[in-house]
């Protein structure tokens, strides 16, 4: 697991037309990462994550992506991605596939990859029209009881990309807090890059049960301070609440979005 | 003491909450009422948000659903997958709260596009963890404004179940929890009906006619034989409300609401 610049571990690991995995529930959001995405200019990708966020409202914006397989697409606290339904209801930039889970099923979905499964079965999706748009959802007797269960194939993307606070000088990566979806997603996928707050020489005293991902699970790790922002790390930096309000205002109007973007992403060099 | 509508459906929410539940808030209506309950008369009340935050007690309301406030001050935080493995699906939670953008007579919510799927006219955020809270808890509470657009004849899209279509398919499905047994709004209480599991009108709030609550009702609502009157909200009760809020916003800078 070598350590990497952010340019370098997106630019060796994520290529045009692949399956993408972002993960941070609200926490430890990986924005720098998608930023570093965006500005290498990749194309026809096809974003994973159960809450699109602010990241993918930017990257689907910017024209990134060609499908987005999500649950909740919405500006936590604050209402619409504005990007993301202009995407979906009139094409702009340009159309976007959308494959639409439950969380239960996203977050399962991400396990079956982490264990090797070809699929995840749940009691989900039950009384749903889900399930009458989304053509992945089977349902399956249990051989056991007969009971229906919902079916979904396992996540498996090419890159997982996720922020943590800390990593060791082995490269080991540490996560706190609200861990969310990212060991899951992490092991489901076929290569997977960390970007960290920092690096230290070794963990110190920590919980027995501390969720740390060994560096060899992970394709490079890439330090990045400040890597999560407007989210935020446990222990670093509280959310940028206020930024997520005012982002409703930015991403409202095409030209605004644009011109905020390339100041703040496209010109803003890390 | 004045109150406004909405402080009266918070206060009406909050005190369908017992000492005993477990209950799994979402942000915003929900999340108010949750904590005010657990403020005064529930204070043993279990809070479980779908961040994976168990037991959390909260001083301010998260203006997200994985705020660190709720992870600070939880008993413990599980990973996503555990949240709705083992506590939503394993049977744990006693009491889910959802909402929606339209609700109709059986209680079956749309939270995801108004108009057709493939071209939609608004793209909603979509289920969030609603799909499987809506059957995985014993029983649902909604919350809601209540209006003729929101509240509506027939859904453009069925995100949670509710009583189903015709009322009756939780049981044609083999579903065992309640569903929604309990519809606040800013006018009323309804509560399903034994025979139909339509929703019907079982409690008034104070000052609210029958025209009013027919006129922002999209079906043709009804009433039951009797219809109570919800007591106004408690001094008691609204103070510990409106601190809240007063601290959620000295602490944010803004009200909190929405979903993640």
């Amino acid at each position: 697991m070598p350590f990497l610049t952010l340019a370098e571990a997106v630019a060796r690991h994520v290529r045009d037309g692949a399956t993408v995995a972002l993960e941070g529930f609200t926490h430890l959001i990986p924005f720098a990462a998608g930023h570093e995405i965006i500005r290498q200019r990749r194309r026809g990708l096809t974003l994973v994550r159960m809450t699109p966020d602010l990241i993918y409202d930017q990257m689907i914006g910017m024209g990134v992506a060609a499908r987005l397989v999500f649950s909740w697409g919405g500006n936590p606290g604050v209402g619409s991605l504005h990007r993301m339904r202009d995407a979906v209801e009139r094409g702009w930039p340009a159309p976007l596939e959308i494959v639409e889970h439950s969380h239960a099923g996203m977050a399962l979905a991400y396990e079956a990859g982490a264990s090797g499964m070809p699929c995840a079965f749940l009691r989900g999706y039950r009384g749903s029209d889900l399930a009458a748009v989304n053509h992945q959802v089977k349902f399956v007797p249990c051989p056991f009881t007969g009971e229906d269960l919902a079916c979904i194939p396992a996540h498996r993307p090419d890159v997982t990309i996720i922020h943590a606070q800390k990593a060791d000088r082995a490269g080991n990566v540490l996560i706190e807090g609200i861990v969310g979806v990212q060991k899951e997603a992490v092991l489901a996928a076929r290569c997977a890059v960390a970007t960290v707050e920092e690096v230290v020489e070794e963990f110190g005293p920590r919980s027995a049960n501390a969720v740390i991902l060994p560096s060899w699970t992970l394709a490079a790790v890439a330090v990045v301070p400040g890597g999560a922002r407007p989210s935020y790390a446990h222990g670093y930096y509280p959310r940028d609440n206020a930024f997520y309000v005012a982002w409703d205002e930015i991403a409202r109007d095409r030209d605004r979005f644009r011109a905020w973007m390339q100041e703040n992403v496209i010109e803003a060099a890390r | 003491m004045n109150y406004t509508p909405q402080e009266m459906m918070t206060v009406a929410a909050a005190r369908a909450l017992s000492n005993e539940d477990v209950c799994f808030v979402g942000i915003g209506l929900p999340s108010a009422a949750c904590n005010l309950a657990r403020l005064t008369h529930a204070p043993g009340v279990k809070l479980i948000y779908e961040s994976g935050t168990l037991e959390t007690r909260p001083d301010v309301l998260p203006l997200s659903i994985g705020d660190g406030e709720l992870c600070e001050t939880a008993l413990t935080t599980v990973s996503v997958p555990e949240i709705f493995r083992y506590w939503l699906q394993g049977g744990r939670i006693t009491v889910g709260f959802l909402g929606g953008a339209q609700v109709d007579r059986f209680a079956n919510l749309n939270s995801t596009v108004i108009g057709p799927y493939d071209r939609p006219k608004v793209r909603l955020p979509g289920s969030g963890g609603a799909a499987e809270i809506a059957t995985g808890c014993g029983q649902i509470f909604i919350v809601m404004k209540q209006g003729k657009r929101s509240f509506v004849r027939d859904l453009d899209f069925l995100t949670s179940l509710g009583h189903g279509r015709t009322g009756r398919e939780r049981s044609a499905l083999g579903i065992r929890t309640k569903g929604p047994t309990l519809l606040v709004t800013d006018l009323c209480l309804m509560r399903p009906e034994p025979e139909t599991n339509e929703m019907i009108v079982t409690s008034m709030h104070s000052g609210v006619t029958r025209e009013q609550i027919v006129e922002n009702t999209g079906w043709d609502v009804r009433f039951a034989d009797t219809v109570e009157q919800t007591p106004p909200p408690t001094q008691d009760e609204l103070s510990v409300l409106r601190d809240l809020h007063e601290r959620t916003a000295r602490a944010h800078g803004a009200a909190a609401g929405g979903e993640a």
